[in-house]
């Protein structure tokens, strides 16, 4: 059946379904930091409100620290924890390289 | 046919990247964006800052999966690859009908964008404005095809993110430094640098809910998924995943700020689309006003480029050749691509004659429709296996109704966007649905 190609062992989709989690895992970091700054730092009146380079601190944390973190960390995990795999079907090749590695 | 609407699956990450962000960048972020900007301040910055996963999510979620099993299927549209999954012709039919419907109104709301730029940049009417573009538009796209699209767009992406950059630094030249122009913000309305707006109504629980709608929800964009499919291997994609995080983030940031800081250079401008060119001619000299403003412009022609791809390949592919007449030789298909383009073009047109004022909402209606009816028969779809065609086609119908239906008579349930109860609605429905079927279809396997 269709669905069989879909769902079946091939390593590759293991490593489709974990890197699939990991971005769902940046949204949620992203998200957090994005709010609590905003809003921690944000919700009081203007003239309490500090100053980073001219910003609003809650800004400058919140949209300009969000860019520069997360820009860091989508380098660090694509380097550090994502995997080569082709797209084309050649399933043996993996398992080949795979082998070879371990060896 | 595969050459004109996908553009073969050889893209680099580079390229990926850009053609990403050429497509998403669209007008609602070179226009109508720093348009509500102007009027609202910092707060509609931070909302534009849900647009930051866009940049990695897409293609990590959809990722490796998609790409594998599009390839597997030969699939060359988000339609393929939904009728594929769930072997249904239905799920097609519908897709293929939510495509047309809202891309419709996200092109006319990208026409209207072109078109105000023009009028603003050469002081025309918009009648003649709209004309001019509708024309160039129509002749690029019908010799182009994907593959020109794709191409321009590294370019038009390019031009987008140095016009952004050269634009934002100008502004705060002309604006005294960033202290200076908060300053002067503060003393127009406090609210323009408080997270909640100059009205005080974007409240966190409506900021948030934006995190959907141009953040993670984008994964259902058929627009956006069809990129995730052309990229070359695994190596480009995890380059395209790190270029388009930052060009995505940059370019909405700078923008987004350009619109707020403008309230402070010249506090009078009146029709929020003409903030962006007005401010740029005040701020650069007009070589380079020239020079920037072909930011907005190469990202609205892309964009539309893509949509107009989009639909007629729905049209042409999903509904023609799949129904009507799958014999049908290259050379009809492609005479049949032309015309359904070219009438297109003329409804298109027709809408965008009278425009609502304010573009963004026309775009993001058509954002919200699409994400309600694909996110989760595409989502779903790759990672859940009992997920069926009975969940994908109740899910996609309920999707879609329960949005226009929200919007019609209860826009903003709760305080958050429209999009977000029927997106709700339409996983439960998703995820009851198959389950129920697949039982009722085991049952029915037994008593044979």
């Amino acid at each position: 059946m269709d669905k069989d190609k879909f769902f079946s062992n091939d390593p590759r989709f293991k490593v489709a379904k974990k890197e699939a989690w990991i971005g769902v895992g940046l949204v949620l970091f992203n998200f957090v930091w994005w709010f609590a700054f905003a809003y921690g730092l944000g919700s009081k009146s203007p003239d309490e409100y500090t100053y980073i380079l001219g910003f609003p601190s809650w800004f400058f944390y919140s949209c300009i620290g969000s860019l520069i973190v997360m820009s860091i960390l989508v380098i660090v995990v694509v380097k550090y924890f994502f995997k080569d795999v082709p797209f084309e079907e050649e399933v043996q090749d993996i398992q080949n390289q795979s082998d070879k590695k371990s060896s | 046919m595969q050459e004109y609407f996908l553009g073969s699956r050889s893209m680099g990450g580079f390229i990926l990247a850009m053609t990403m962000m050429a497509t998403y960048g669209s007008a609602s972020s070179f226009i109508g964006g720093p348009g509500i900007a102007y009027s609202t301040g910092l707060g509609w910055v931070l909302l534009s800052m849900a647009q930051l996963p866009a940049g990695y999510f897409v293609l990590m979620v959809l990722g490796k999966k998609f790409a594998i099993v599009s390839r597997r299927y030969e699939a060359i549209t988000l339609n393929d690859f939904l009728k594929s999954r769930y072997e249904s012709q239905w799920v097609g039919i519908l897709a293929a009908i939510s495509i047309i419907i809202f891309l419709f109104s996200s092109i006319a709301a990208q026409w209207v964008g072109g078109a105000r730029l023009l009028e603003s940049l050469f002081n025309i009417t918009y009648p003649i404005a709209l004309t001019i573009f509708a024309f160039s538009v129509m002749i690029y796209v019908i010799i182009g095809g994907f593959r020109a699209v794709a191409l321009t767009d590294t370019i038009l992406g390019s031009i987008m993110f140095f016009g952004t950059l050269i634009l934002l630094v100008a502004v705060i030249i002309a604006g005294g430094g960033v202290t200076n122009i908060m300053e002067k913000l503060i003393a127009i309305d406090p609210g323009l640098v408080m997270p909640f707006g100059a009205d005080g109504n974007l409240s966190a629980s409506y900021v948030s809910s934006y995190w959907i709608l141009v953040g993670v929800g984008v994964v259902g964009l058929p627009q956006i998924a069809v990129r995730a499919m052309s990229h070359k291997n695994s190596k480009s994609m995890h380059h395209a995943i790190i270029i388009s995080t930052v060009f995505v983030g940059i370019i909405m940031l700078g923008m987004h700020l350009i619109g707020v800081f403008a309230r402070a250079i010249n506090p009078s401008i009146a029709v929020a689309d003409s903030v962006m060119p007005t401010i740029t001619m005040e701020v650069l000299p007009p070589f380079l006003a020239g020079i920037v403003l072909a930011a907005p412009m190469a990202a609205i022609m892309s964009t539309v480029n893509a949509l107009l791809i989009m639909v007629s390949s729905a049209v042409v592919k999903d509904i023609y050749l799949s129904y009507f007449n799958p014999q049908a030789p290259d050379q009809k298909v492609r005479s049949i691509s032309y015309l359904v383009t070219a009438i297109l073009g003329v409804i298109v047109y027709l809408m965008a004659l009278s425009p609502p004022d304010f573009l963004i909402w026309l775009n993001l209606f058509s954002f919200g429709g699409l994400e309600a009816a694909f996110i989760w028969p595409v989502v779903l779809g790759l990672y859940w296996k009992r997920g069926n065609k009975y969940g994908a086609i109740s899910s996609m119908i309920v999707g879609v109704t329960s949005y226009i239906l929200f919007h019609q008579f209860y826009p903003n349930a709760f305080g958050m966007h429209t999009v977000v109860l029927p997106i709700l609605l339409s996983l439960v429905t998703f995820v009851i649905i198959s389950i129920v079927t697949e039982k009722k279809e085991l049952l029915q396997a037994v008593h044979k």
